[in-house]
């Protein structure tokens, strides 16, 4: 068992984008500051603190949830992917090449939130209809688009992510 | 936003869990998935000195499928809950409820026994548990102990939970073969805490070659303190599964204690819990399987 | 062969850093700055007695906690009321930490300032504040009966009062065959954007120097208010918008109490300070809008002509009046829309309440102007059983009428004078895209399945592209980038795309090549910012004017070169060529190199431009007496008035016949903002308004209680929408471009907002049979409307009247 003292600090590994990070953490230290603050992956957003908006998901052990609602304490061991994780500027993710395509963005603090969970949502269901594309996304809040550009990047990305496996067939399309 | 300091304490199996939990008593919370607890620790609205985080104890997070239950350990996760297609097959209103609860990333880490241990007035699992008339198992210091759905609830967010206790696992009991249930919610968002939601157990009989309704039971949220059992039979039995369930009405009344927030007043809690109800009849009996 | 980038859904240029994680807000910002935390107050109205900070002192990590003791010289002062306006009677604004009171719940009190945020509110949790109740004034009735008062020196909560009328209302009132008065109520939202509000402060003590990072929609604002706050010479401060979480209007306010307190602490303490608004503070600490009491009174002849309209309404400005009375003022003269009233009077009074202050919110005022107006326009068409389009389509201002001046003056001083539109066919779209002929035999065939619908309607005219002013330079680099620089700020309207379209097209470069920058005082220092609609239209102009200056700058210098005329060259791809002589052509980046005369060659390009390198005119200075080094181009736009956008909106609801739950089933919308630069971005504007929009309209709203306690300050309890409360929306365009400006822009950015919430009431009027007059409505207050409907049914008469409503 391990208890951590209050006031006293605590070595966390957490594995972020396939690299293993430790810091030293107070054990209230919440696992979406340790990611932005800690690790400086920015690219996760905070927008409520309290489970609603969404901007802050991330993908643990590949499933989306929200980092505002964790401690990095009882990260221990997981596999985080952020926003960062799912491709670069050069080299985007089928969802995020989608919301450029899409115009799925304004001002993008909530995109990181969408990013992650629509990715692990057409892992999930590879080909899905409008109106399940629609209800993947009705857990992440954005104030700039309404939503429907968004709802037409969900459909776009699992588009991409066929149209990127269609060569290895049968192949890992992630 | 910030949570004020706390001790953490990561148990890694039951012994160490109720040991830690005897040593805090009432300075202590556990923390289980935390999608109802962290909120609360963020805005500071709770600030307990320890926090005994039970992720990491062993044998926590199984589900069990047995002739008369499903099992749901402490840790597992609403999630793995509503996908679970053995718990489905027995039991299909765990995944018709678990999917009005959030959204999927909460579902993805919150816990069904945490949120039946949470007491919420606006939980569902609280009244499916009840309703199916399930046991939660608790262990403390003083050893284990089952306590009945309907004993367990006393108040919103309070149970019969002693300080230094801890629920292992709820038991979510089969219902007899024949009966049909639905769950079904108003929310003002998709997602949100229901304005008024309705989860029914309906006893279909066909012995006479026509499906006709023997029986039926109904457990509420957001519209009553504890979740309870109301019996609608007086008011269905007898009738055909394409009935228009008008007679329910009194019953459901006599049964909720809706209040008024600022998202809806008590009459019209009233009306909606009276109107879920009907729906969630017609469903259950013509969409729903046993 | 350029492709011209003008009116092209180009794809977003900040896109690909924004997917990916690389966006830079505020708070991605200074990881090594300490951070502060507020006690705020948790009462409405109080006086303060006592501060006791001793049991905070120790926790340890704390660096310094700062009350208005602390502060000194302007900083101390009370904070500028931004906007004076003549109506004003009793300006009154807050102190940066509170000064003896207290007037809303979130008020700033005491500033920390530790290590990290979880220590400096372990320290703001330590501080102890003793109060002095004061009575609270909570909600536009109690303002006005001004019984107790928020402001000792504001009578009657009074804080501004404002007639204007244009023709004789009384006598056209009296004279009317038909009059009908209507009682109309709207309540209060908020901006809420995704990120809050947040400021870095990084003083430079060896240079006495002050870099402001702030998410603000004006960084030029911010940095002459933070200037004269702290007492520092302009030159010594700089702001940058860095990426901004959206904005909405509440970013437009400044400066907030912290944007001149974490440079003051910075500058005290010599460190960087950092503050990052959480969700929370934002509820209450920030600011809301919308909150408004009206009655109209109106007359019209038997074809539902307007004769004659009077207007008053009373606005609920909050605690303070620091953006003075922009809002009211545009509800009052932007509520006539597209329609000519005559005869038209309007009274408004700003009243204080004790909740959060209440300044522009994408619509700023509008949406109740126009909920005002339409209601009404509904209103006359039941009276005297027209169709609804009908009535407008009577009062619309003709095209042959533009420009029409209202008589009015608008928020900006000058004329409410619209320049364009073409209403008659903007209506005639919006008929053709809902099917507005046909909703009868809709409606039939739902009711035959026991479905209640109804269909809705609502125009709107929208001053946009106000001034003052905003300007553009434009460089051109010896590598052929071309740098854009606006001093507006941006908050996800995708200026960075459009401006470099612009830019594109007017210097004849590849869109790849250019650059911009926005919101930055290094470099661009003269700004105002953005709200009202105004970045494509201001900094849009601002950059193609500069641009022009650049590219005749180029054709001066290549015309040189090359011997031949200015007007015989064009420039394409980023080669300046003789037309119909192409391989008589010169790089622009060549003429970059030309255009600044070195005596240093740092690399091969520059080699060119050295002294040695080539031939030139002895009896010439290498600069010309009228030629400035380097090619770039400077300029503003300064327009003598707004530009006028509008749109019709129209949806079909459906509502429940036993939840009253309400469902959007379809949402269409025509928008004319004259030529249009990125058709996708436009697009894109309107769906997030129209989101806006459907969020005041049924799910939004500030319930404070009568303690002045808000019930709801959170997104838990504030319902702003997801994806499945927002229905899909319908678009179709129409393009009447401004004769105002050269680009003939007017402007997107609001629009989509502005006629949402008389929309949906006039569509659930038209599904329930009876006048809706107060908004936002929810399943139970509609259940509850029907109930009072049914039950006036029962015991007044046998239909209710328009008067019973």
């Amino acid at each position: 068992m391990t208890d951590i003292d209050q006031g006293t600090t605590v070595d966390v590994t957490v594995t972020v984008n396939g690299i293993a990070h430790t810091r030293t953490v107070e054990p209230r230290r919440l696992l979406s500051d340790f990611i932005r603050h800690d690790l400086r992956l920015t690219g996760t957003h905070v927008g409520c603190e309290h489970g609603v908006c969404g901007a802050c998901t991330v993908l643990v052990d590949g499933k989306p949830m929200r980092s505002c609602l964790m401690f990095a304490v009882s990260a221990e061991d997981m596999e985080i992917t952020t926003v960062e994780g799912l491709g670069t500027q050069d080299a985007m993710g089928p969802v995020q090449q989608a919301f450029v395509e899409c115009h799925g963005l304004q001002c993008g603090f909530c995109t990181p939130g969408f990013v992650t969970t629509i990715t692990a949502f057409i892992e999930e269901n590879p080909d899905p209809t409008s109106e399940e594309a629609r209800e993947a996304i009705s857990g992440n809040l954005c104030r700039c688009t309404g939503y429907q550009n968004i709802c037409k990047a969900v459909l776009r990305a699992a588009e991409i992510n066929r149209e990127r496996a269609t060569p290895t067939e049968g192949g890992d399309p992630a | 936003m910030k949570p004020a300091p706390f001790v953490h304490h990561g148990p890694r199996t039951l012994d160490e869990a109720v040991a830690v939990l005897g040593e805090v008593g009432h300075d202590g919370k556990v923390l289980a998935g935390g999608q109802s607890l962290i909120p609360v620790l963020n805005m500071r609205l709770a600030q307990p000195a320890h926090l005994v985080d039970i992720n990491r104890v062993a044998g926590l997070d199984t589900v069990t499928v047995t002739d008369s239950h499903v099992r749901v350990g402490a840790t597992v996760r609403h999630a793995e809950l509503e996908k679970h297609d053995e718990a489905y097959a027995v039991l299909p209103l765990l995944r018709q409820a678990l999917l009005c609860v959030a959204h999927p990333a909460i579902r993805n880490r919150g816990t069904t026994v945490g949120s039946i241990a949470h007491a919420d007035a606006a939980g569902e699992m609280p009244s499916v548990l009840v309703l199916t008339q399930g046991v939660i198992e608790v262990v403390g210091p003083r050893g284990r102990r089952e306590v009945a759905a309907l004993e367990f609830f006393e108040g919103p967010l309070q149970t019969v939970l002693e300080a230094d206790e801890l629920v292992e696992a709820v038991r979510f009991a089969r219902f007899a073969p024949g009966t049909r249930t639905a769950f079904l919610e108003s929310a003002r968002r998709s997602g949100d805490y229901a304005v008024a939601g309705v989860g029914v157990a309906v006893d279909v009989s066909t012995d006479s070659g026509e499906a006709v309704v023997t029986g039926a039971r109904a457990a509420y949220v957001s519209v009553t303190d504890i979740p309870v059992v109301v019996d609608l039979t007086d008011a269905v039995a007898g009738q055909p599964v394409s009935s228009v369930w008008d007679g329910v009405d009194e019953l459901v009344q006599a049964g909720i204690a809706p209040e008024a927030d600022i998202h809806a007043s008590s009459e019209y809690r009233r009306m909606l819990a009276a109107e879920l109800t009907r729906r969630a009849l017609t469903r259950a009996t013509t969409e729903g399987t046993a | 062969m350029t492709t011209r980038q003008f009116g092209q859904p180009v794809l977003r240029r900040e896109d690909p850093r924004l997917v990916t994680g690389n966006g830079r807000y505020l708070d991605d910002l200074g990881h090594t700055a300490y951070e502060a935390a507020f006690v705020r107050s948790p009462h409405a109205h109080a006086r303060i007695t006592d501060i006791d900070v001793e049991g905070a002192l120790d926790v340890e990590g704390v660096v310094a906690i700062f009350t208005h003791e602390d502060l000194e010289g302007p900083a101390a002062d009370r904070l500028p009321l931004l906007i004076p306006h003549p109506s004003i009677e009793a300006g009154r604004t807050g102190h940066a930490l509170a000064k003896d009171d207290v007037n809303h719940v979130g008020e700033a009190i005491a500033m920390v300032v530790a290590t990290n945020r979880y220590v400096a509110e372990d320290a703001a949790q330590r501080i102890v504040v003793s109060y002095e109740f004061l009575p609270p004034v909570v909600g536009i009735e109690n303002a006005r009966d001004g019984a107790n008062l928020v402001h000792d020196d504001a009578p009657g909560n009074v804080a501004a009062h404002l007639l204007q009328e244009v023709g004789d209302v009384e006598s056209a009132l009296a004279a009317a065959p038909h009059t009908l008065t209507l009682d109309l109520d709207i309540e209060r939202s908020a901006c809420t954007p995704m990120e809050g509000r947040g400021v870095l402060a990084q003083w430079d003590s060896d240079e006495q120097r002050l870099r402001l990072h702030s998410s603000t929609q004006t960084s030029t604002g911010v940095r002459a208010a933070v200037a004269a706050k702290l007492q520092l010479p302009l030159s010594q401060v700089e702001c940058i918008a860095p990426d901004v979480g959206g904005g909405f209007g509440v970013k437009i306010m400044h400066p907030w109490p912290e944007e001149v307190l974490v440079p003051w602490a910075a500058r005290r303490l010599d460190h960087d300070v950092k503050w990052t608004e959480d969700r929370r503070e934002h509820f209450t600490a920030s600011a809301h809008e919308r909150g408004q009491v009206q009655q109209v009174t109106v007359g019209f002849d038997d074809d539902g002509r307007l004769l004659g309209l009077d207007v008053r309404f009373w606005h609920d400005n909050g605690a303070y009046l620091p953006y003075g009375v922009i809002v009211p003022i545009i509800t009052a003269t932007q509520l006539l829309g597209p329609y000519k009233p005559q005869n038209y009077r309007v009274e408004f009074w700003s009243l204080y309440t004790n909740t959060a202050i209440v300044t522009p919110y994408r619509g700023a005022g509008r949406p109740q102007g126009c909920f005002a107006m339409e209601r009404t326009m509904d209103a006359i068409a039941a009276e005297l059983g027209l169709d609804r389009a009908e009535v407008r389509s009577r009062n619309f201002i003709q095209p042959e009428e533009m420009p029409f001046d209202q008589g009015l003056m608008f928020q900006d001083g000058r004329p409410l004078k619209y320049d364009s539109g073409d209403f008659p066919a903007s209506l005639a779209k919006l008929k053709a895209l809902v099917g507005w002929d046909d909703f009868a035999a809709y409606r039939e065939e739902a009711e035959s399945q026991g479905r209640k619908v109804g269909l809705g309607i609502g125009c709107y005219v929208e001053g946009t592209g106000v001034g003052p002013y905003e300007g553009g330079h434009v460089h051109v680099e010896t590598s052929g980038r071309v740098n854009v620089a606006t001093g507006l700020t941006t908050q996800g309207q995708g200026h960075q795309t459009i401006l470099a379209q612009i830019v594109a097209d007017e210097l004849g470069v590849s869109i790849d090549d250019v650059h911009v920058t926005t919101g930055d005082t290094r470099r661009m220092p003269y700004a105002v910012g953005t709200f009202a609609s105004r970045g494509a239209v201001m900094s849009g102009n601002a950059v193609a004017l500069a641009a022009r200056a650049v590219r005749a700058k180029a054709l001066r210098i290549a015309a040189d070169a090359l011997e031949v005329a200015e007007e015989d060259l064009q420039i394409e791809d980023g080669t300046i060529s003789v037309k119909g002589a192409p391989h008589a052509s010169i790089a622009l980046s060549t003429v970059a190199v030309m255009s600044n005369p070195l005596r240093y060659a740092f690399d091969e390009s520059a080699k060119a431009a050295t002294q040695f390198a080539g031939t030139f005119d002895p009896d010439k200075p290498p600069v010309a007496d009228d030629e400035e080094p380097g090619l770039e181009g400077k300029d503003f736009y300064s327009p003598t008035q707004a530009t006028f956008a509008n749109g019709m909106h129209a949806a079909i609801v459906e509502t429940d016949p036993v939840t009253a739950e309400i469902k959007i089933l379809r949402y269409c919308v025509i928008h004319d903002c004259g030529t249009v630069v990125n058709p996708m971005i436009v697009e894109g504007q309107v769906h997030g308004g129209v989101a806006q929009g459907v969020g005041g309209a049924l799910y939004e709203r500030m319930a404070y209680d009568e303690t002045g306690q808000l019930l709801n300050a959170s997104f838990m309890d504030f319902l702003m929408p997801y994806a499945s409360e927002i229905p899909h929306i319908e678009t179709d365009h129409l393009e009447t471009p401004s004769p105002l400006n050269p680009l003939g822009i007017k402007g997107a950015g609001e629009a989509g907002t502005i006629p949402v919430t008389a929309v949906i009431a006039s569509a659930i009027e038209d599904a329930e049979g009876f006048p809706i007059r107060s908004m936002p409505i929810s399943p139970h207050e509609l259940w509850d409307l029907r109930r009072a409907h049914a039950h006036a049914l029962e015991t007044v008469s046998p239909t209710p009247t328009e008067e019973s409503a």
